[in-house]
């Protein structure tokens, strides 16, 4: 009996050291926006699972900034766009040409069609293992039963053991408890003047961060260029003065549910 | 006895050995046969399931050769040049074909000879027979004419003209023979013969790299079946090296020891032979088959082939190790296709034309070829983006109010909910292309707007107002980011 309960401890140390040592031990990359980069010590961290909630009716901006820091975070790696059929019916289908006048190349974008929410997250185990690829996109949308903490974890895992970094892409559905090192919410945020707008500018929210402060901002992004910078023409107004200042709170105040309590635990 | 109409007469089509000896043949009209037995028991022809038998036996014979023929509606050709010592000679297989077709419950009538048309007719007459190489007249030339199975009607003139054998036909002058029938005729009798040879056509074309495992007790797990593979696959591998190819597109046959051949075919997106590759393309697609491998009562054949070959030269390792990381993509592009089928992991490819929708096309991965044309850009340096991230396939119908009705909206509905215009541009007008199209397709404008919650849409309103259309009509096509 207590061999037992001894192999279930050393099992349970091998699983927080997996899921929390060596998420460490891979790089972060800088988004190109100061604030943000500072809230997450230098930038998002790679082989980790990061999630995207779409605001209701903003699905399009949450997949524009799920676009490009998966295209930033791949750097010259190949994409790996997992979705399910539905959403295309729903939300429009993906579109070459829009990624294009994004400053994203298509043709590093693998797309990947599948029926159900099971199969996305069964293929993006198997990719996550590609170390090949740079990073993994999985769209879902609403709440499908299957994505719960046990496929979190093991996204967050497979995500951690090639270095291949997972963006949960949700459009449509609530959050839930996960192992996610992120949570992003995105809406699309207005523009001021009549003369300079159109260019996307989104309006995110660090809702959740396991290794640093949460925030929100409004950041707008370079079609040009292909980076995050400033959502407004230098000078002509500030970012941060349209939204609130990013809080200062810490992932220990930032109880969401009971996952959260449990990680605040670990990490004590 | 089976029955069919022919003629909007219910004929005799076919009959067992025991109606033979009463008196029935095929071809009779039904009320014939009822009037000589009353109590005669009838059945409808089905001939689609008969084929689906014939082809079910092909499938099964498959294990003898790989050039096996239908020859409708209850015969098969099977071409055994070069196989025959695999099974202890011609005697010993025809011998083995038959009884094993026995055992399965069929009535059997097969023989051997040099050319179809002889096989043919001597499985029809001589049951068993094997004529050895151009002695095909002598075995032949004593058959009725029937054995030929010309059409009724040439077959009944020829009995008129008092012609009743092989022989006797073919003792007449060819050109007689050529005047009063046709050419065909004498070409089938040339073929009976063994003058000339006709080639079958066999319904899978054979594949240029086959190997095979025979065994001896039938194999029952799907595990031992795939190490099976595993080995045929190395086996296979060697021989595409041999001549530098690597496999497109291989298939493996299961054979049953009931008679059922299941196929599995795979495609890889580089020409591969890498046996433990090969292994686990088939284990993906086994895994994800919606039916999946029943073994029954196990197989005691296992094929694999490669169907289609490629050149696949030895891979030069670039030193930036970029090679491997293709080929790691590839690997993972077959593993999808074999588990979720090929046309569900795409990619995006440029199409020349300024129809929005048809900008970019989708093709399988496995199959899309490096290409040379450019993506273009419609925006100018400096601009908004000028295409949605998000584009609906089939635009949806919005409720618009405009100033004026060449005007940009100021309000619209879409999908039940309204939304204010703040900033519109537009209209960026785009014809439809005319010389593809059959039927006149109206002329779209299309406007970039952004409603008061910042979310960007890309409307469009279908004719040219006042030329085109009297009632503006519009659409919703896609979402910017």
């Amino acid at each position: 009996m207590s061999n037992k309960a001894a192999k279930i401890a050393a099992l349970r140390a091998s699983l927080a050291r997996a899921e929390l040592g060596e998420l460490e031990t891979h790089a972060h990359v800088p988004l190109g926006y100061d604030e943000v980069d500072a809230c997450m010590n230098g930038g998002l961290s790679h082989g980790a699972l990061h999630e995207i909630f779409a605001e209701s009716g903003h699905e399009a901006a949450a997949t524009g900034f799920a676009a490009a820091l998966a295209f930033q975070m791949a750097t010259d790696k190949r994409v790996l766009w997992i979705r399910q059929e539905f959403s295309a019916i729903e939300f429009g289908d993906l579109a070459a040409t829009g990624l294009l006048e994004l400053g994203l190349d298509p043709i590093r974008l693998l797309l990947l069609r599948l029926a159900n929410a099971a199969d996305v997250l069964r293929a993006a185990s198997d990719a996550l293992s590609c170390a090949a690829l740079g990073t993994v996109v999985l769209e879902i949308p609403g709440d499908p039963k299957i994505l719960d903490m046990t496929a979190s974890r093991r996204l967050t895992l497979a995500s951690a053991q090639k270095g291949v970094t997972a963006f949960l892409l949700r459009l449509g559905g609530k959050s839930q408890v996960s192992t996610a090192e992120t949570r992003w919410r995105v809406r699309a945020a207005c523009s001021l003047d009549k003369e300079n707008w159109g260019s996307p500018v989104f309006d995110v929210e660090l809702a959740r961060n396991r290794h640093g402060r949460t925030g929100r901002w409004v950041i707008g992004w370079s079609c040009e260029d292909g980076h995050f910078r400033k959502p407004y023409d230098e000078g002509t107004e500030d970012s941060g003065a349209v939204v609130s200042a990013p809080c200062d709170r810490s992932i220990a105040a930032a109880t969401e549910g009971v996952g959260d309590t449990k990680a605040v635990r670990r990490i004590a | 006895m089976v029955v069919t109409k022919v003629d909007n007469a219910l004929r005799l089509a076919a009959v067992d050995r025991k109606a033979t000896s009463l008196g029935l043949t095929a071809g009779m009209p039904l009320a014939n046969a009822r009037a000589m037995l009353p109590a005669l028991e009838v059945v409808a022809a089905d001939k689609p399931a008969d084929r689906k038998l014939l082809e079910h036996i092909a499938d099964w014979s498959e294990r003898y050769t790989p050039l096996v023929a239908l020859d409708p509606p209850r015969a098969l050709l099977l071409d055994i040049t070069g196989v025959a010592h695999l099974f202890g000679g011609e005697a010993a297989m025809l011998d083995q074909v038959r009884s094993s077709l026995a055992k399965q419950g069929f009535a059997v009538r097969g023989a051997i000879a040099g050319t179809t048309a002889a096989a043919r007719a001597l499985a029809r007459c001589k049951d068993g027979a094997i004529a050895p190489p151009s002695e095909e007249a002598v075995y032949i030339s004593p058959l009725p004419i029937e054995a030929l199975n010309l059409d009724p009607v040439t077959t009944h003139a020829l009995r008129c003209a008092g012609l009743k054998t092989v022989g006797q036909v073919a003792s007449r002058g060819r050109a007689e023979l050529i005047a009063r029938f046709d050419a065909g005729v004498v070409l089938t009798l040339d073929n009976a013969l063994g003058r000339i040879e006709q080639p079958i056509s066999p319904r899978v074309p054979p594949p240029d790299y086959s190997v095979e495992h025979q065994f001896a007790e039938p194999l029952i797990t799907q595990d031992a079946a795939l190490a099976v593979l595993k080995a045929l696959a190395a086996r296979l591998a060697t021989m595409l090296e041999e001549y530098g190819n690597g496999a497109r597109c291989l298939e493996a046959g299961f054979f049953r020891v009931d008679g059922v051949l299941r196929r599995i075919i795979i495609e890889t997106a580089k020409p591969t032979r890498e046996p433990a590759l090969i292994e686990r393309l088939f284990r993906e697609k086994l895994d994800a088959l919606a039916d999946p491998l029943d073994p029954g009562f196990g197989y005691d054949l296992i094929r694999l082939s490669a169907s289609r070959v490629e050149r696949a030269d030895p891979e030069t390792i670039g030193l930036d190790g970029n090679a491997s990381a293709e080929k790691e993509i590839s690997c993972l592009i077959d593993r999808m296709a074999a588990r979720f089928g090929s046309r569900r992991i795409l990619v995006f490819r440029p199409n020349d034309t300024h129809i929005p929708e048809a900008a970019a096309v989708v093709v399988s991965a496995q199959y899309a070829k490096p290409t040379k044309a450019k993506w273009e850009r419609v925006r100018d340096r400096g601009e908004a983006p000028r295409r949605p991230l998000r584009l609906f396939a089939q635009p949806e119908p919005v409720e618009v109010i405009a100033e004026v009705p060449e005007g940009p909206p100021l309000r619209f509905r879409w999908r039940r909910v309204l939304h204010t215009v703040a900033f519109a541009e537009g209209p960026e007008r785009i014809a439809a292309e005319w010389w593809r199209l059959q039927e006149p397709q109206p002329t779209r404008d299309y406007f970039r707007v952004e409603d008061r919650e910042g979310r960007h849409f890309w409307l469009y309103r279908s004719g040219i107002y006042g030329r085109e259309t009297a009632a503006a009509r519009w659409f919703m096509h896609g979402i910017f980011a």
